[in-house]
This record gives structure tokens, C-alpha cells and sequence, in this order.
């Protein structure tokens, strides 16, 4: 790809990139969110065209005008939210848009063996194909995926955040099928936001910052300050600032606490003033350990105190209730329940708490602007106005605000799922500045993640969470990634 | 500007899509009738039905949800409100009966789909057949005819004099202004009306938030119903008598006088203001067609175009907005 344009409106995302892959390769490209990495990509599979530029493939001009056509060439997407349909069988979702037929009847046989040679290839025989996709876990689904790709004959494979939903184990799953494939002459073009995994699995690295090329090169050449230098074009002086807190008295005590299926009998402290990581696998139960702690899942035994006021026994478990006593949370899917994107920052800032703005029962839209941008300038949210919808905002300026939800409540204790994800390097250092002054204000941060670093970044203590049990919570130095990791895969491998 | 409708720009849009019509019909040479004050009255009578369920519907529609139950139920509010002036009963007692064997029927939806987890289609499909079974089971499926003297007061709701200035006018398009004052204000000005759009907008959002969506769905219900009532109470003055057979059809009129006013299927998105032009748009063609002496198969097939003509406007508009 060389000299590629492409403006919406006024914006210009791209300003001219070039790009080379070769046969055989992993290129890493990396970037922040609004880099044009995902624009980049679109073009190249044909669901957006250049305005100016040229592309071309195994030494032919390449100018695909659909998806379609561009998987012709051999050009597979994987996306980063997975487009299977989730009601058909793993082999329809193979083939679904190439069905073979002849005489207008579906050859099952052949698309049958086809897919299976297809799934063993990234070592996922064990997948049945007349499994629907919705009762696969993600890394399954994953899989089917790249499988789909590689049944297209796929030369080119782009996978956007590949491995965003997946645990710490399909991630390593993943990329020895990409060395595999890579090993048998296919290109891989990995996007993605965790540059330690870019150091693992890539050959080369391309940066992007607003819509160009600005660097790149092998990735022994590279360090990741380099990397992210490059990305933001400004030293960023620590990932994982460092703002010191105390521990002050206990605020949260959850004993013996079960919800309908998980999480079983998780028993913990939570003092003021500190961070608590749990670490697990997905489908651990930690999502559902925090749902069940906020009201939004049925708890099914034990107790929750917070400041001595038992949650557990109110009749009410709601969210709500969960909110007036001080708690906050910050959902792991930020798009489809973290946050109401259609409507305003402020008001997705707001709806929590909206009484401080009415007067004589009439809630009054103008009291709350102030205080939002007040919020919004404290977070270092960048926006034309706190009235704008929060869909016009970057990926991580939207997690920004599903956080100044809780600084506006002014939460006492604060249960983030995944609070980084999909978010990019800058905005995510933010982040854990924002949980570090938290802490420090006398907050409590209880914070589920799946990207260890991050955890032992950011957390006084860390436990780690199997099958709906939690570990006794030690300080993370008591740790090592191993360790965590042994204790959270133990009873499986 | 926010209590009127989404900004400026949208609400222009409306009026000129009024202007618009208008303009149509006189370059088709419609007779100058269709201009004067007289007209104007008489279409602005015609959208009271229509505009006050649309109030209601506005509300359901932002909140995510649709009622299909409400040309039924208006027919069945007419048909109560008969009922309780022909056993004797006075006028604001027969007005109130009417208004809450409306908001009956949508706590009623309310419940169904908060409870037993219906979708709302299909909630109020079923209470559509069920609320008209009912108007026909109380009326003998005959129409209830109350003595003239009885519904004196009810039945000049929709009564103008031919030679008065503009703003005298009936009293039901008064009811419909105040109403929808009523539920602008509701809708901006209260946190019931903020929790309504964050509903609409993203539920699961909204249940994050601690929002109580199921209380508020069914109040939203509620209602809704009780602004339906309204509307067959209004219906009522201008038949005089409870006809169980009435607006059948209407809410399709209603769902249409929405949309065209801006609400959007998927939640999240409505105002008063659009609905009501909405409503003024759907009678102002039909008086057009009726005085081009366009027959009636002609009529409904321009309506249906304009719906979706409208609708398509809107959201190339909106597209072009976002980018």
C-alpha cells in the first residue's frame, strides 16, 4: 500500500501511509486509538476506499470495492468485535457467502472436510461443526474464525484486537497458530494494544499517529519505550504512575458470598484507601462476582457489609441500592452496557446521581453543566462539550467518562471489570492514574482484569479467581505472573 | 429550545416539511379554501385524536418501547366514558372514568411486559385484541347513546365558529397544547423524563446506573394510557356517542405521527413538539387530498409515500449530522 488518503468530512485520517507486508510475515501495526489503524485496514479489505493512493498484491494492481471481493484475493478481516452469526453451525459460519454447491444443492461432504482441515490447522479439531457458534466461549470462536479465513484460501490475514476478550492461555494458544500459519507462507497483520504481546508474536512493527506512517522497524530493533514514543509522540514518563495511598480502616466485608452459579463461597476484605486486582480466566466468574456484589445478579447465600450497613439482607438487591450506599461500577462492555452513546456526557456522567440539580421536584438540565465540565476537565476528557453525545468520542475518552461516572457519584468504593480494554496506551496510563488518585482520595478500587501487568501495575494486592473461588487476596509482591497463572488454570491443566 | 424539540435545526425541519405540503398542494392548484383560517381550524381539530395518542406514544417510543393496543384502547375510553353519562353520571366523573380506564389498560401493558417479560409488540398486540373485546363486550356491541342533554359541555370540544381569529380555538386542540406542554415538561424537567431516554437509549446502561427501569416502564405504561383515555374521552365529544367499533386502525395513525416527527423505533429519541407537527402533517394531507377531490384509495397511498418519504429525510439528515 503506498501514499494512502482518506479524509471523512473535514477529518483527514489517513495523510499518505505506506505499508509492506511479505509473504510469510507477522507485521505488528500499532497505534493510538484514532491512528487510522482500523481505517487503514478497511481499505485494504475493501469496506472503505481510498481517495487517493495505490495497493498493490503479489505484484498485481489490487482495488477491491467490496469485502466480498477482497476475500477473493485472498484478503481475510477478523474483526475485533467476532462477525459469526452466533445461531448457525460452526461449518455454515465457514462457509457462509462461499457456499459450494452444485445444481444449487449445498455439497455438506465437502464443505465438511473442507472446514475440518481448515479448524485442524489452528488446532481446534476438538470444535464440532455442527456446534452452534453461540455455544462456543470466545477463543473458540476465535478460532473458527481464522479458520474461515484460511477455508478462503486467505493469503493476507488482518486480525484487529485479537485477543482483547481472550485469557491469558488462548492468548498463547493464539499465537502458536500464528506462527503456524506464518510458517506455511501466510501474512499476518496484527493490530493491537498490548505491545508486550507485539513484541512476542511479530516479526516487524509499523507505527501510525494521525493517519501516517511514523515509524517502525524489526522488532528486535525496538523497545517498547521506543514503541510507545513513537505511538505518542511525547515520552509518556510511566505506564503505571505511581501515586502513593494508605490503606486506612476495612469498608467492605463479603463473607461467604454465592450467586446462582458463581461466584461460590468468595469471602474478602477490602480496606479505604486501596487497590485489590483479581486476576482468573474468563468465565472464572469474576464478571459475575462483581455483578452479584452490585446488585445486578440474584446473591444466592452469604453476606456483604459495607461500613457495617449488610447489603445482602436488603430486600432490594439493586443497583440502586448499590449506589446509594456508595458503591460504583464500571462495566466491562462499554458499548453495550457501560454506556448510553446516544446520549450526552453529561448525561451518562449524571444519571447516577441527578438530585443535586433539581429544585421543587423539576430536575433542571442547565444546574448540571458546570459540575460536568468541571468532571469532564479533571479527567482530561477531550470533547467539544459536555453536551455533545458520547459517541462522537475516541474509545478512550468514552472510558473516561464511564469513569467520571464514579468520580462525579463520588463512589466510596469503586468495582472496575476490565477498565483498559480496548483503550490506547496514553488514555490507559490515565486510567491508572485516575485508580492511583482514587486511592488516594480514600476509595476503595476492587478491579478484575485480565492483563496481568496491568494488575501488578496498578494493585496493593492481587487474588485470583477459578471456577468461582477466590483466592486468598496477598500483596503483589507476594506474587509472579507464573504464579497467578498456575493458580488460575490449577485444577484444569 | 431544548423542551421543543432536539435543536433548532430538526424543529426547522419539521416546520418546513409543513411549508412543504402547503407548497405542494398549491402548485397543484388546490382551491384557495385550503389556505384559510377556517381550514387551518378544522385541520387542527382533525389532529387532536391522533396528537394527543401521539403524546403518549412519544413517550413509549423514546423509552425503546411501541403500543399497538392504542387504537382500542381509544375506542374502549370512548365507549366508558358513554357508559357512565348514560347511567347518569356526570360529566368530569365520565371524563375521569375515561382517562383511567386508559391508564387501566396501560398498566395493564405495563405489567405484561415488565413481569412477564414480553416483548412490548407482542404485549400489546395481545391487549389490543383484548381491550377491544372488552369495548364491545360493555356496549352490547351497540353504540351507547347518551341524551343530549347529558353530554352538553363534553360534546362542543371540537365546536369553532367559522368567523373568529385564529386563536379561537376548539377546546380540545387547547387540551391537546396543554397536554403536551405537560409532557415536554415531564420529559426534560424531571427525572422520571432524564431515566425515560437513558431506557430507550441503552437499558442495560440504565439498569447499571441504578435506574428502577421496571417502575419506570410501568409508570411510562401508565401513562401513556391515561394520555390514550384522554384522547378516546375527546373522541367521544366529537362522535356523542360511544362507538366500540371506533378507530380501529388508529394506532398505526398515531405510531406514523411519531416517526414523522422524528421518534425513532430504536429508542432513545422523540419529542412533543415533532409528534405533534407529526399529527398536523398526517390531517393536513388528508384535507388536501380531500379538497384536490382525490378518492380515497389515492389518499392512503400518498399518506404511506409521505410516512416513508419523511422517515427516509429524517435519517439522511441524521447521517449527515453524525458525520
Amino acid at each position: 500500500m503506498t501514499d494512502i488518503h482518506k479524509a471523512f468530512g473535514s477529518t483527514q485520517a489517513l495523510a499518505g501511509v505506506d505499508l509492506e507486508v511479505h509473504a510469510g510475515e507477522v507485521l505488528a501495526l500499532v497505534g493510538e486509538n484514532g491512528a487510522g489503524k482500523s481505517t487503514l485496514m478497511k481499505i485494504l479489505s475493501g469496506a472503505l476506499r481510498a481517495d487517493r493512493g495505490k495497493m498493490v498484491l503479489e505484484g498485481e494492481e489490487y482495488n477491491p470495492q467490496t469485502p466480498h471481493q477482497s476475500r477473493e484475493h485472498g484478503v481475510a478481516m477478523i474483526y475485533q468485535e467476532l462477525s459469526l452469526a452466533p445461531h448457525l453451525t460452526v461449518v455454515e459460519n465457514i462457509f457462509l457467502g462461499r457456499d459450494q454447491t452444485r445444481f444449487g444443492w449445498l455439497q455438506k461432504e465437502a464443505e465438511n472436510k473442507v472446514a475440518r482441515e481448515a479448524l485442524k490447522r489452528v488446532g481446534a479439531e476438538d470444535i464440532p461443526l455442527q456446534k452452534k457458534i453461540a455455544s462456543l466461549n470466545p477463543a473458540q470462536r476465535q478460532l473458527v474464525e481464522i479458520a474461515r479465513a484460511l477455508a478462503g484460501d486467505a493469503k493476507v490475514i488482518v486480525m484487529d484486537e485479537p485477543t482483547s476478550s481472550l485469557t491469558q492461555l488462548d492468548t498463547e494458544n493464539l499465537f502458536r497458530v500464528i506462527s503456524d500459519l506464518k510458517n506455511e507462507g501466510t501474512s499476518v497483520i496484527y493490530i493491537s494494544h498490548f505491545l508486550e504481546e507485539v513484541q512476542e508474536v511479530a516479526d516487524r512493527v509499523v507505527v501510525l499517529r494521525d493517519g501516517q506512517t511514523v515509524g517502525g522497524g524489526m522488532i528486535e530493533e525496538l523497545d517498547i519505550p521506543q514503541i510507545i514514543r513513537l505511538m505518542v509522540g511525547r515520552e509518556v514518563e510511566e505506564l503505571y504512575p505511581r501515586i502513593p495511598h494508605d490503606p486506612g480502616d476495612i469498608l467492605l466485608e463479603i463473607d461467604g458470598v454465592s450467586g446462582k452459579k458463581k461466584p461460590s463461597d468468595v469471602s474478602l476484605r477490602i480496606r479505604k484507601g486501596e487497590i485489590l486486582g483479581i486476576a482468573g480466566l474468563v468465565g472464572a466468574g469474576r464478571t459475575e462476582f462483581l455483578r452479584v456484589l452490585f446488585g445486578l445478579d440474584p446473591i444466592r447465600e452469604g453476606q456483604i457489609r459495607v461500613t457495617h450497613l449488610d447489603l445482602s439482607l436488603e430486600k432490594k438487591s439493586n443497583p440502586g441500592s448499590r449506589w446509594s450506599a456508595g458503591l460504583g461500577m464500571l462495566s466491562e462492555d462499554r458499548k453495550e452496557e457501560g454506556l448510553a452513546v446516544e446520549l450526552s456526557i453529561s448525561e451518562n456522567m449524571t444519571l447516577t446521581r441527578l438530585a443535586p440539580y433539581k429544585r421543587f421536584g423539576f430536575f433542571l438540565p442547565w444546574l448540571r453543566r458546570e459540575r460536568s465540565e468541571e468532571v469532564a476537565n479533571q479527567l482530561n476528557i477531550v470533547c467539544r462539550s459536555v453536551e455533545a453525545p458520547v459517541s462522537s468520542l475516541s474509545g478512550g475518552n468514552q472510558q473516561k467518562v464511564a469513569f467520571a461516572r464514579l468520580v462525579h457519584h463520588d463512589a466510596d468504593l469503586i468495582l472496575l471489570d476490565e477498565p483498559t480494554r480496548g483503550i490506547d496506551v496514553g488514555s490507559k496510563s490515565q486510567i491508572y492514574r485516575l485508580i492511583g488518585e482514587s486511592a488516594a482520595a480514600g476509595k476503595a478500587v476492587l478491579m478484575v482484569s485480565s492483563y496481568l501487568p496491568e494488575l501488578f501495575g496498578v494493585c496493593d494486592r492481587i487474588a485470583v479467581m477459578r471456577r468461582g473461588r477466590l483466592s486468598e487476596a496477598k500483596d503483589a509482591d507476594q506474587w509472579t505472573e507464573d504464579e497467578v497463572l498456575h493458580y488460575a488454570v490449577a485444577e484444569v491443566a | 429550545m431544548k423542551l421543543l424539540g432536539k435543536s433548532p435545526a430538526l424543529l426547522f425541519g419539521q416546520f418546513a416539511g409543513v411549508a412543504l405540503i402547503y407548497l405542494i398542494f398549491f402548485s397543484m392548484g388546490v382551491s384557495e379554501a385550503f389556505f384559510t383560517v377556517y381550514t387551518t381550524k378544522m385541520v387542527l381539530a382533525q389532529t387532536v385524536i391522533v396528537g394527543v395518542g401521539a403524546l403518549g406514544m412519544t413517550l413509549i417510543i423514546i423509552s425503546g418501547g411501541i403500543d399497538l393496543s392504542v387504537g382500542s384502547v381509544i375506542a374502549l375510553s370512548c365507549v366508558t366514558t358513554a357508559l357512565v353519562l348514560k347511567a347518569g353520571g356526570s360529566i368530569p366523573t365520565a371524563v375521569a372514568v375515561g382517562t383511567l380506564t386508559g391508564a387501566a389498560v396501560g398498566l395493564l401493558n405495563g405489567m405484561l411486559i415488565v413481569s412477564l417479560k414480553i416483548v412490548p409488540f407482542i404485549a400489546t398486540l395481545g391487549t389490543l385484541g383484548i381491550a377491544r373485546g372488552l369495548a364491545k363486550i360493555f356496549s352490547n356491541e351497540r353504540t351507547v347513546n347518551p341524551s343530549l342533554e347529558s353530554i352538553r359541555g363534553l360534546s362542543e370540544v371540537m365546536a369553532f365558529e367559522r368567523d373568529t381569529p385564529i386563536w379561537d380555538l376548539p377546546p380540545g386542540v387547547w387540551v391537546m397544547f396543554g397536554l403536551g406542554l405537560l409532557v415536554a415538561v415531564i420529559l426534560h424537567f424531571t427525572v422520571f423524563g432524564r431515566f425515560t431516554f437513558a431506557i430507550g437509549s441503552n437499558e442495560p446502561t440504565a439498569r447499571l446506573c441504578g435506574v428502577p427501569v421496571s417502575l419506570c416502564k410501568i409508570g411510562l405504561y401508565t401513562l401513556s394510557g391515561a394520555l390514550t383515555g384522554v384522547s378516546g374521552v375527546l373522541l367521544f365529544g366529537q362522535l356523542t356517542i360511544g362507538d366500540p367499533t371506533t378507530a380501529v386502525g388508529k394506532e398505526l395513525d398515531i405510531i406514523a405521527a411519531t416517526v414523522i416527527g422524528g421518534g425513532s423505533l430504536s429508542g432513545g429519541q422523540g419529542s412533543v413538539l415533532g409528534s405533534l407537527i407529526g399529527a398536523f402533517i398526517m390531517s393536513l394531507l388528508r384535507n388536501g387530498c380531500l379538497m384536490m377531490e382525490w378518492p380515497n384509495p389515492i389518499q392512503e397511498i400518498v399518506i404511506g409515500a409521505i410516512i416513508i418519504f419523511a422517515v427516509a429525510l429524517d435519517q439522511f439528515r441524521h447521517r449527515r449530522g453524525v458525520d
